[in-house]
Order: structure tokens, then C-alpha cells, then sequence
């Protein structure tokens, strides 16, 4: 019985804080426009016959027939993918060093790493306008150095939100392959070169696989999150910057079409779906190679 | 039939495998290695024998090339290895944790090192066939090391370490890890192992019992130094110093003053109110020199009545009785004070034994069953 309650608590949690909203955003996805509050219709008002009988998939073939919104989803999957691939390859040089730190130093490597987090991401990633602007610190130090004569267009472009992003979800990146390599034994690579193999090679067989749990675990946690971002294109991004998180914020706040902007959520989940699901299974096998 | 007996180190023209010349070793203030030369012939198995923290395995990682000495050379077949990197040495090791690649099957474990320097297929399988039947792994060579049990996974090290056919293979402890039934079993296969392959074996290990079984020379190692390198029935029976002969086995020290008797004995006097203990010694002693006397438990007798005359005859009380099954140690108190222990096999059933505590007995042995120590 005590069993029951532990395990009916969290899917309890679940149900009403993400099951529950979902069916009604599901729901808001398959109504009308409508000059109202709120401004959809048909409403549980009418009658739940009404209701039902008044939804159709009316917005999600409009999603189609816009090429906005496919060409905001593949940006945004684009972006997403190559924001990961330099998160990676900023984050696993770091989480490696920080593996191979001295003992004594590691805690507060580690400190350092989740020590952004003290500050609103808000406050974060506007110090990054203060930075990239046209005047900002970056092109004054560039200038001031003699690398450029003009100042670079950094801020309102595809590279800011790159910036933006690898910055922002480093942590994510680092901690899951921190902790696979700080596991990692280190005779296993002194093996490897005992039997014959260079320390490029040893990293390469050796390493490499075996903190793959922890790339995979770190790629969907930048992944995920940073498919649906709004916060860092709208701030960073220009007007070229296509994220369909930015594009769900305007048809919400902007153009308040509630239903459309719903259906473009629905499909942003159905999307990431796949990612989440195959995370899932690493963290399952990840769990059972443990054992 | 003359069997030739295996012995490269008492042959003068024989060229050593592996030589240590003054080989210094530190590691910050701490000196790991003090100054060491020692020759390793080839197809020996040569064991380094000492307490933890004693410098061996910090020897066997410069064997291998982890560590590099601070001062001295160490010789391979001949030439100076120093510049070597592990990965281009003809020397593969067994670790102590055997390190197996968790990500790799026992196959794919024991093919690691092959691949690395062939790309003939079937070369490989054949060798890592040869390597499954050689260590009985056949029926594993599939499963992942997290699926086979502690003694297999020591025999997969052991078979990926043989498989590049190494000219020195170094053992890390590698039976630390094993309970003493296995270990037991697996010292004989080890040295099968060794003879069949050919291959010199250097192991590390701490455990006196292990050296003696596997060795056909041991290096009894403190503080970085090599005490005696002898084989095991020399360590056993003509120590050098008291630390070896008190670090291998079990072993009475008795301490005193020594006085020439006749040629090439020596008597020593150990106590007041004790007559004097006689003991034979090749290695001169002057007269009131200070020395030990090192005689091993199993080389002196208890009897409950005075026997015959001896070379020594002490008289004690039995203060203590150790009961191993097949032996017993009794702990004979002199007069003085002086403890002496005396090892009997117990060749008749405990209830039948007619020595129990308290008991006056009297303890002798032989002026050659003991070793003559200055330190």
C-alpha cells in the first residue's frame, strides 16, 4: 500500500502538471479564433457536444500551407544540431580537463561550472548584448588589439544565438561527461598504451567509448532545450533568425491566435519526442550497464 | 640423466634480459628507488617480494614504461629503454585491477593489442583462439567482463597481456583479488603457463607464500632497496639479513654477543644464567661481536623429557600453543624470559597430544639448522 502512494505521488505530479495541460493546449490546437476571452472558441461553455463537435485540425493543415513555420521547425532543429555540436566540442575538452585535474581542485572546477546558474539566465544572456553589440566589449577589444578596423556584426545574427546557446547550455554539456570520464579507470588507458596503442589511439578506443553514455546523455540535454529556445534568439537573434520558439511567442503575445500558436507547440513536442524517448533508453542502459 | 639445472644467474657468460644499473627513483623528496642494480635473465620467473610502499611496483611501472628513472639506466636485451614509450615495447603488463575494457568482449579484449600492430584478420583470430585455449576460455569469449566471474577475468588479463607474445611479461598482483582456493591453483597455472610460453615473468606481489610457489629467483625488497635476491630456497634458508629471514616465514631471532669456538663454529651468548648457543657459520664473526642467530620454528624440537645430548638444549615452560591442523607451534618461555618457538607436524590426533601449557619441556636443535646474522 505505502508502495502505491510513492509511486502514485509523481505520476499524480505528472498528470496534473503536464498530462492535463497538454490535453488543453491539444484542445485550444483544434478550436477557432475568436474575439473573446479567452479568444477561442468553442469553449467548454457551450455545452461539451458544442465543444467536441466544433474541433478540427483546421490550424495544424494551416501550419502546413505557411512555409514559415516548416522553415522555422527545420531552423530551429539546424540550429539546435550544430549549437549541440559546439557545445560538445567546447564542453568535452573541459570536462576532460577537469577529469585530469588534480584531486583537491576538482570540487571547485566543478563549482565553477554550475556557478552561472546563481545569476537569472535573463541577466546572462543580455550581458552577451553588452558584448557582442557593435560598440560592445568584444569589438573594443578587438579594435583596440589592431585584429579588426571595423567593428564586426556579432549581435542580431545566427552566430550570437550560436554564442548564446553553447554558452548557456555548457553546464549541461560538461557535468554528464565529467562524471563518465571521472569514472573512467585510469589503468584502462595505461593498458591501452601497454598494449600498443599511441595516446591519440588510447583516447580515441578507449576513452571515447567509454564516456559515450555521457556525450549522448550531455548532446540531449543541450538538444532538447535548445530546439524550443525563445529566450536567446529573440535577445541575440536578428530578424533572419528563424527559431520556432520565437515564432510560438508571436503567434501567443503578438498576434494572440491562441489556437495556432498551440498546434505549433503540439508539433514542437511531437518533434521532440523522438530525442527525449531515445535519451530515455541511454539513461535506461546507462542505469543497467551500472549495475 | 643429468637434468641441467635452470640457473642463467650463476652462469658468468650469460647475458641478462633486463638490468637495472643504479637506479634512482623520486618522486618529489620521496625516493621510491634508491640506487638499485639487479640483472632479470631471460625465461625466468622473477618475483619482487616486499611490504607495501617498498618500491616494487614503482620498479615494474619503469619496466614498463609509466615511470622513468631519475637517475641510471635500465637495459632491455641489451639497450637503454629509458626513451621507449610503453606503447613500442616489446614488455606488456598484467594490471593489478587488470584493466579489461569494459566496452569489449573477452575476444575483443585479448585481439586489443593484436590489431594494433597487424591488420591480418585471420592471423588474429588464430592467435586469440591459441590465447582462449591456452588460458580455458573458450566458452567466454563472448560475454562482456562484467559477465564473468573474478578468476576468468584474470585469466582474460592474463591472456591479452601473452597475446602480443611479449619477451617480458610484468604481473602486477595479480592474484590479489582471488580467494586462496583460486589463488592456489591458479600460482600452478601461472608457472605452467610461463614454462609453455616461454616467456620471462617478473610479478609484484606481497605475499611471501606466492614468491616461494611461483619463483625461480625473488628479490626481497624495503624502503626502495633490494635486501637479497636469491632463489626461493636460499631466501628460505640462508637469509642475509634479519629482515629477510623475519619477512619470509616464521623465524626465532636470537640476539647476543658471538665467541669463536672452533673452526667455523661460533658460540653465542644470549642471556644470563642461558648456556651459550652454538651455531656454525661460514661468514667469520670476531670475538664479542654483536649478532643474530636465526633459527626457524620447524628446525627446533620440543621434547617433554630431557633428550640425548644436542648442539642446544634449552629448558622452558610452554607458554602458548598456535593449532593449525596439520602443524602446532609452541611458544617455549627460557627461564630468562626469552620466547622460542617450536613447530611440530601433528602427526597424531590432538586428544592424544602430551604437551598442553605449563607444561616444562625441553626445546634443541642443531648447530646447522640456524643462520649466523651481523644485521
Amino acid at each position: 500500500m505505502r508502495r502505491v502512494i510513492l509511486i502514485a505521488v509523481p505520476y499524480l505530479w505528472l498528470l496534473a502538471l503536464f498530462l492535463i495541460p497538454f490535453a488543453v493546449v491539444f484542445k485550444i490546437s483544434l478550436s477557432d479564433i475568436a474575439l473573446a476571452i479567452p479568444p477561442y472558441t468553442p469553449t467548454a461553455k457551450d455545452g461539451l457536444w458544442t465543444m467536441l463537435s466544433g474541433l478540427d485540425f483546421e490550424n495544424f493543415v494551416f501550419l502546413t500551407e505557411d512555409d514559415l513555420y516548416w522553415k522555422a521547425y527545420l531552423s530551429s532543429l539546424q540550429i539546435a544540431f550544430f549549437s549541440t555540436f559546439l557545445t560538445l566540442c567546447v564542453g568535452y575538452p573541459m570536462a576532460y580537463a577537469m577529469a585530469r585535474a588534480p584531486e583537491q581542485w576538482r570540487a571547485t572546477l566543478l563549482m565553477l561550472v554550475i556557478l552561472p546558474f546563481w545569476t537569472s539566465f535573463l541577466i546572462r544572456v543580455y550581458a552577451w548584448v553588452g558584448i557582442l553589440s557593435g560598440e560592445g566589449f568584444l569589438n573594443q577589444f578587438l579594435l583596440w588589439i589592431g585584429v579588426i578596423s571595423a567593428p564586426l556584426t556579432i549581435l542580431n545574427t545566427n552566430t550570437a544565438v550560436y554564442i548564446g546557446i553553447v554558452y548557456t547550455y555548457l553546464p549541461f554539456m560538461i557535468l554528464p561527461i565529467y562524471s563518465a570520464l571521472d569514472r573512467l579507470d585510469g589503468s584502462l588507458i595505461e593498458a591501452a598504451e601497454d598494449l600498443g596503442c599511441s595516446r591519440l589511439k588510447a583516447f580515441w578506443l578507449v576513452t571515447i567509448p567509454l564516456s559515450k553514455n555521457g556525450i549522448i546523455a550531455g548532446c540531449f540535454l543541450v538538444f532538447i532545450p535548445a530546439l524550443g529556445e525563445f529566450v536567446i534568439p529573440s535577445l541575440l537573434g536578428g530578424s533572419g533568425t528563424l527559431m520556432i520558439g520565437k515564432v510560438l511567442f508571436e503567434e501567443f503575445f503578438s498576434n494572440r491566435d491562441w489556437p495556432v500558436a498551440s498546434a505549433v507547440a503540439v508539433i514542437l513536442l511531437l518533434i521532440l519526442i523522438i530525442p527525449i524517448v531515445l535519451f530515455q533508453r541511454n539513461e535506461q542502459r546507462q542505469a543497467e550497464a551500472g549495475k | 640423466m643429468a637434468e641441467t639445472v635452470f640457473a642463467p644467474w650463476d652462469d658468468p657468460d650469460e647475458k641478462p634480459l633486463i638490468r637495472f644499473r643504479n637506479v634512482t627513483k623520486r618522486f618529489g623528496d620521496f625516493t621510491a628507488i634508491d640506487d638499485l642494480t639487479l640483472d632479470i635473465f631471460a625465461q625466468e620467473f622473477f618475483a619482487l617480494l616486499g611490504p607495501s610502499g617498498c618500491g616494487k611496483t614503482t620498479m615494474m611501472r619503469m619496466l614498463a614504461g609509466f615511470e622513468h628513472p631519475t637517475s641510471g639506466s635500465i637495459e632491455l636485451a641489451g639497450s637503454d629503454i629509458a626513451s621507449v614509450p610503453p606503447n613500442k615495447r616489446a614488455v606488456n603488463m598484467m594490471f593489478q585491477s587488470y584493466a579489461l575494457f569494459p566496452h569489449l568482449s573477452v575476444w575483443d579484449n585479448i585481439a586489443f593489442g593484436l590489431r594494433r600492430e597487424s591488420s591480418d584478420k585471420d592471423a588474429i583470430a588464430k592467435r586469440v583462439e591459441e590465447m582462449l585455449k591456452l588460458t580455458r576460455l573458450e566458452k567466454f569469449a563472448r560475454r562482456k567482463p562484467h559477465q564473468i566471474s573474478g578468476g576468468q577475468r584474470q585469466r582474460v588479463a592474463l591472456a591479452r597481456s601473452l597475446a602480443k607474445a611479449p619477451k617480458l611479461l610484468l604481473l602486477d598482483e595479480p592474484l590479489g583479488a582471488l580467494d586462496a582456493k583460486l589463488r592456489e591453483a591458479t600460482q600452478f597455472e601461472l608457472m605452467d603457463i610461463q614454462e609453455k610460453t616461454g616467456t620471462t615473468f617478473v610479478i609484484v606481489t606481497h605475499d611471501q607464500e606466492e614468491a616461494m610457489t611461483v619463483a625461480s629467483r625473488i628479490a626481497v625488497m624495503d624502503e626502495g632497496r633490494i635486501m637479497q635476491v636469491a632463489t626461493p630456497d636460499r631466501i628460505y634458508e640462508a637469509p642475509e639479513s634479519v629482515y629477510v629471514a623475519d619477512f619470509i616465514g616464521d623465524v626465532n631471532i636470537i640476539e647476543g654477543q658471538v665467541k669463536a669456538a672452533s673452526d667455523g663454529l661460533f658460540q653465542l651468548s644470549f642471556a644470563d644464567g642461558q648456556p651459550p648457543v652454538l651455531a656454525a657459520s661460514e661468514t667469520p664473526f670476531y670475538d664479542g661481536q654483536n649478532a643474530h642467530l636465526a633459527v626457524r620454528p620447524e628446525k627446533v624440537s620440543i621434547h617433554t623429557e630431557q633428550p640425548d645430548a644436542s648442539d642446544n638444549l634449552l629448558q622452558g615452560k610452554v607458554l602458548d600453543i598456535a593449532y593449525l591442523g596439520n602443524l602446532s607451534t609452541y611458544h617455549v618461555e627460557l627461564p630468562g624470559g626469552q620466547v622460542i618457538k617450536a613447530q611440530t607436524a601433528n602427526t597424531r590426533r590432538l586428544s592424544r597430544r602430551s604437551i598442553t601449557w605449563e607444561d616444562p619441556v625441553w626445546i634443541s636443535w642443531t648447530k646447522t639448522a640456524g643462520v649466523l646474522l651481523d644485521r
